[in-house]
Formats: structure tokens, sequence, C-alpha cells
């Protein structure tokens, strides 16, 4: 039980290395940059796999384990701990976490190998990883805070690697500043959580919110909370309206956008939701809340996916869809297979951002589709992991990303919280999800080459860079299969290892997960289920999305182009992503920018601070401007001033009886 | 016997004059020789009050005053020396360095 005593080693473990690195890396040959950050995350996913299998070994009523390293603020009746908690929930994130996050380290090697920076890049990533463990292990809101903002902070640190390029730069600022807005009601949610509930700590405040009555009238503290909470996680998750962040987010190096804004970070407010699950399913309000952020989200991004011609902006873009779809899980109820899809995202998004990483090095820095094609045959094994990737996500039978979808489809439709145009509008979500994703696949891999062939030289990856990738492709393949035997009519096993954790506070029904799979489960025939399954609309629409990708740009490569004229105006208006980024700019950022010069920088900071000190000066100047002509140089003036005095002062004593009379104040 | 105030009036008198000639005076040396007069009127003044009472702090007052005024002497007329050397002039409107 060593590491369960001592869990704090896992998030130690990479703050070490990013110490290490950050202070000596500078001096050190690549070699032991490397090992240092490289091991420290191999270290900090050997330590999560024996905490599992330590894990693995307690008995229920162990679960979850609560552990107080030291007290760190303590004021009043506030009080709050360093302290970590395990249950199945963390065990899954940290799974998720140190594993993927391993994997890129190891990738980052390879694709990072020639940038300047090289110990800066990886102290990062370690400080990030160190942010995210203590995330997801935090015991109490205060430090699960701190985690969030740690991850805000390195995600700001990492976009803006490359900070001479103004582009990355204000990308970066862009990142934190948004998702600080999103900041605002998160902190708001916390102070109203400890106001209500006199603790920090989740197990006070979910068990003493589990005795509150459930505020169906969509009003009351909890729903309040709720929403605060989300408001954070509609920050950092990218969700609408607060998404504009991420596609910027994809200056940053692309090892960079796999792990912080597909895989983890970005998944932290769909965590602290199913987190806080009891205080949601209080609030159903707010779950409904959630649930339509989410699939206004998945659909709205999806149809920005369509036309992006950067290749990584299009997974920008899939990724804020596809959380959405995890937030529209948790907003029906389906807290497990919001956490589901979180884990087989996070395989196949991850995989889907290092291959194209691996194609932009095989294409010496290429981003753009519309200059790539044909590359199938010269990068065969970048070829295969994105296929298995981009089948995965669209959702094709058997593979990962189509058991977490189809869950989360079903919950929509038939759980506890359905909601059938919601289901509808994550339906139109997962056709466009297969078409966009196709369409990347077509134009990178197949066809005809679209760059210049005689001045790129085309070539595959290194080792070190392509067994991630392998890696990842056999989780995007295989990950799903765990959850898998519901569709035959047995246990879930995702679900019902999670079941403790989204059942644990005696809530309105046992398990939101479970009860999805009813459907299944309440049938007869496990064969015909499962036909029923892989044939369901969600299977139908993906075909469809496949079939009209590979008729625009396999069979009809024209067929695009004339589309585009024939609807110029949506056309146009999908290219300039609906002009968001121009409306926020006109309604926000620049009211924001004239209001601050004319009348914070002019008027008040010019004006009144720096009026009222250089005013002080002037005055005390022209004082002294005045007082300077006594000193004239000439002693006989001096030598008056002195007679002068002496008369004055002699003639006070001599009248001062009949000055007393005139002031009498002076006499006391 | 002469009463106090003919001593009183005419200590007045002198130290008058003095203020006068240290006001009014541009030359160095009568400036010098006007603060003595004052001195003196001030001396006057400690002696006549001295005998009119008849006790003697005001004629040992009037030592130290000697003495100090002779030191000041010494080290004024070493001044004054500098000066007509230094600007070829005894004029103090001419000694006006330290004007802003």
């Amino acid at each position: 039980m060593f590491v369960l005593d001592h869990v704090w080693i896992l998030p130690a473990l990479p703050l070490l290395g990013a110490a290490l690195n950050g202070l000596l890396g500078r001096h050190w040959p690549k070699r032991w940059v490397d090992a240092v950050g490289v091991g420290a995350t191999t270290l900090a996913f050997a330590a999560a796999l024996e905490l599992v299998r330590e894990f693995a070994r307690l008995q229920p009523d162990q679960i979850p384990i609560i552990k107080s390293f030291f007290t760190w603020i303590v004021a009043g009746s506030f009080r709050a701990d360093f302290s970590l908690q395990i249950d199945q929930l963390t065990i899954v994130m940290i799974l998720v976490v140190s594993g993927v996050g391993w994997l890129i380290h190891i990738y980052s090697t390879g694709y990072m190998a020639r940038e300047g920076g090289y110990p800066r890049f990886f102290s990062f990533m370690n400080l990030f990883m160190f942010f995210m463990l203590t995330l997801v292990m935090a015991a109490n809101f205060v430090l699960l805070f701190v985690g969030w903002e740690g991850v805000g902070l390195c995600s700001y640190l990492l976009i803006g690697f490359y900070f001479v390029k103004k582009s990355a730069a204000d990308a970066g600022k862009e990142a934190f500043i948004v998702t600080r807005i999103g900041d605002l009601g998160f902190t708001l949610g916390i102070l109203l959580t400890f106001w209500t509930f006199h603790s920090v700590d989740y197990a006070t405040v979910l068990s003493a919110a589990g005795q509150r009555p459930i505020e169906s009238a969509g009003q009351g503290v909890l729903t309040s909370i709720c929403l605060l909470l989300l408001a954070g996680a509609i920050g950092k998750s990218a969700q609408l309206p607060l998404y504009v962040w991420l596609p910027d987010a994809m200056e940053g190096p692309t090892p960079v956008s796999a792990l912080i804004h597909a895989a983890t970070m970005v998944a932290a407010g769909v965590y602290m939701v199913a987190r806080f699950h009891v205080l949601y399913e209080h609030a159903p309000l707010a779950m409904l809340a959630v649930a339509i952020v989410g699939a206004l989200t998945a659909f709205y991004s999806a149809t920005l996916g369509l036309v992006q011609t950067d290749i990584k902006k299009v997974l920008a873009y899939s990724t804020i869809s596809q959380l959405g779809y995890m937030f529209l899980g948790c907003g029906v109820g389906a807290f497990a297979a919001g956490i589901f899809h979180l884990m087989t995202h996070a395989f196949f998004k991850a995989l889907l951002f290092l291959a194209a990483g691996s194609v932009i090095h095989a294409l010496g820095g290429e981003q753009d589709l519309r200059r790539m094609g044909g590359l199938r045959k010269k990068i065969p094994w970048t070829y295969g992991t994105m296929l298995a990737a981009a089948l995965s996500i669209a959702g094709a039978p058997l593979l990962a990303g189509f058991f977490s979808k189809d869950e989360i489809l079903a919950a929509a439709r038939s759980g506890p919280y359905a909601n059938i145009a919601l289901w509808a509008l994550g339906l139109a979500g997962a056709l466009l999800t297969s078409f966009y994703i196709f369409r990347l696949v077509f134009l990178t891999f197949h066809g005809a080459p679209r760059y210049d062939e005689r001045q790129t030289h085309v070539h595959e990856s290194s080792k070190n860079m392509l067994a991630p990738l392998v890696v990842l492709a056999v989780l995007s393949v295989a990950g799903g299969w765990v959850a898998a035997p519901h569709l035959v009519g047995g246990t879930d096993h995702f679900a019902t290892f999670l079941r403790p954790v989204f059942s644990a506070s005696g809530a309105a029904h046992d398990g939101a997960a479970s009860s999805a799979h009813q459907l299944f489960q309440t049938r007869s025939n496990p064969f015909l289920e499962f036909l029923r399954a892989v044939t369901g609309p969600p299977v139908i629409v993906a075909l469809v999305g496949f079939l009209v990708a590979w008729w625009f740009y396999l069979l009809r490569p024209q067929t695009p182009k004339r589309l585009a004229e024939t609807f110029h105006a949506p056309y146009q208006l999908l290219l300039a992503k609906y002009y968001v980024d121009e409306l926020y700019d006109w309604m926000i950022v620049r009211p924001l920018v004239w209001l601050s010069t004319q009348l914070f920088w002019r008027v008040i900071d010019d004006g009144a601070i720096d009026g009222s000190v250089n005013g002080i000066a002037r005055v005390a100047r022209g004082f002294g401007d005045r007082l300077r002509q006594v000193q004239s140089g000439n002693t006989r003036s001096y030598a008056a001033w002195v007679v002068v005095g002496a008369v004055a002062f002699t003639s006070f004593l001599i009248w001062m009886p009949w000055f007393l009379r005139l002031f009498p104040w002076m006499a006391r | 016997m002469v009463p106090i105030s003919y001593y009183v009036v005419l200590s007045a008198v002198l130290f008058g004059l003095g203020v006068v000639g240290f006001v009014f005076k541009r030359n160095i040396i009568t400036i010098f020789m006007a603060i003595e007069l004052m001195l003196n009127a001030v001396n006057l003044a400690f002696v006549a009050f001295s005998r009119a009472y008849g006790q003697l702090q005001g004629q040992v007052f009037v030592f130290f005053v000697i003495v100090v005024a002779a030191a000041e002497t010494a080290v004024g007329l070493a001044i004054i020396i500098l000066i007509s050397r230094n600007r070829q002039s005894l004029n103090v409107e001419r000694v006006d360095l330290l004007k802003l």
C-alpha cells in the first residue's frame, strides 16, 4: 500500500521533473533533458499503475480514500488542506492523464527535437502534468481550483511557446483571458459553496447536498452553485459561447494541442461536472443547462469543422464538438458515459493530433489541407493510425468512439433526463463529425499530391514518434471494449466500476449510466440487440457522412468547389466562423479598448492620478520658486533679514500679553 | 552718580548706529566695525546694569563677549584678506557667488 499511503508522489514526480528541467535544463545535453522529462512522467505512470493495483485490493467501504498531507489555509471557520482523494473516478482520470501524457512526452522527444527552448518545453509539460494530477486528485474545492488555474497557466505558457511570433503570444493571452471569464463564475461558485455548506471538502459538501431536496422549481442555492460552476467549465472546456480561444490555441506546438487542448485540460470541465454530480442532480435546471450547452456546442462546432483548411483547426473544432458530447452526456444524467467518452476521446483525439503532427512533420511544417494529398503510400504508419482514430471518432461499430458516443446518444433519447431535441442535435453533430473527419483524411492522404514534390522531401517520422501513435491506435480501437458486453446483454464494466461514485450520494436514481443501458439489458435476444445497436441511427449517420465525404473528395473532387459557388453566402458564413470572432471583437474587445484608452488611461490615469501627483509637485515647485528669491546671495540683504527677524521677535516678547488677549487659544 | 537710563540710551544709540552701518555700508571692513560697535554697545549695557544692581554676572559676561569678539575678529580679518585677494575688492555686493 505504499503508493496509496504516499499518493502525493504522483503529482510530485512531474513537479520535480519540471523544476530540474526548468532550472538546470539549459546547461544539459538533450539526452539528459529527455531522461528527466520523460522519466518523470514514466515514473508517474508507473506509480499510477501501482496505485490501481493497490486500489483493486481495497474493500468497497474503504473507498473513497482521503489523505490530508498538510494544512494549507486556516482562517476562522475556513479550512483548506492539501488533501488528495482517491476513488473510482479519480483512478480513471489519473490513468488517462498520466498514460496519455506519458505517450505524448515520448512523442515530443521526436517532434520537438529540433526546436529551440527544448528544456523549457519539457519543463512546462511536466508542470502541466503536476497541475492536472492535482486537479483530478484534489479532495476539496480550493485545491481543485489550484490545479484548475495551474493547467490554465501551463496552457498559456505552451500556446505562447513560440513567443516571438505575435500570433502565438496573442493566442496565449486570448486563451488565458477568455478562460478567466468563466473562472470568475467558478470562483463565485466555490465561494457560494462555502457560504452554503461552511466547508470546501468534497465529502462534507456532497453529503450535505445529498440531504437537500431536489430543486425542481429551478431556483435555489444549489442551482446557483451549479450554474456558476458550469460557467467555469464552459470557459475551461471551450463550450459555447466561450469556445473562441481553443481554435486559436493551435498556435502552440502539436504535442501541446494533443495533451492540453484535446486529451486532458479541456476535459477538466467535464470531470468537474461529473465530480459534483450530486449537486447537479439536485438542480435539474442546471442539468438541463449542461445538456443544452453540450448539444448546441456539439452541433455548432461540428459545422465549423466542415470548411476549415488548416488541419489542426479542423481537429480543434472537432475537440470542441466532442467536449460538447461529454457535456450532453453529463447533462442527461449519464455521467459514466460522459467520463467514458472523455477517456475514449483522450485516446483518439490525442492520436489525431499526434498523427497530424506527424503529417506536418513529414511535409516540413505544412498545415494547409489544400497543399497535402496522396500521402497514403509515403507515410503508411501515420496513415494507418490516423485512419483508426478517424473511424473511432466517426463512430464506426466496435471502435472506442462508437461505444461512448452511442451511450451518450442513448441516454439523451431514453435516459432519465431524455430530451429528443438534444438527441437530434447530437445525431446531426455525429453526421457532421463523420463528414469532416473523413474530409480531413481524404484531403491529407488520398487523391493526387498538391504539395510541391520537388521541394518537399516527404519522410515517415522517427520511431519514438510512431510508437505512441501505434499504442494510441490500439487504444482507440480497443479502448471501448471495457464497456462492450452491454451490447450483448452483459455488464458494462466501465459503468459498473464508476457506479459507486455516481450513486454514492443516494441520489434520485441509482447510477445514471446504468439506466442508459436498461434499454439494452431488458431485452431478451442478445444477438438481435447487438444488431440493433450497430445499425442504430448513430451508425447510419456516420456511414452517410463517410459516403458524402468519399463522394465529395474522392469520386467528384469538383463538387465542393461547385457547392461553395452555388451556396456562396452560407459557405462564406462558415468560412468566417459565423463572424463570431468579429462579433466579439466589435461587441466586447473594441468597447473595452476604447473605454480603457479614452476613460481609464486618458482621463483617470493621466488626468486624475498623474494629475494629482504632478499637481502636488507643481505646487511645491512654484512655492519653492518664490521662496528661493529670499536667498539673494547678497550679504546685506541677509543682514537686513536678521534685523527684521530680531525686531519681530523682540516686539513679540514685549507685546506678548496683548497678543495673548487677542488670541486667547494661544495662552493654553 | 549718572542714572542708569543714560547708559541704556547711549547703549541703544550705539547699537542702532551699528545696525545701520551693518545694513547700509558696502565696505566689508566698515560692516565688520559696525558689528564690533554693536557688541560693545551690548557690553556697555551689561556693565551699566551690573553696577546698578551690584552684581558681578554682567561683568563676567562682558569678558566672555570680549574673548569671543577677539576670536571673531581674527577669523573675520582672515576671511576679509582672502576676499580682497580673490576679488580685488572689498565691496560686499561683489561677493554673491552663492546667488541662485
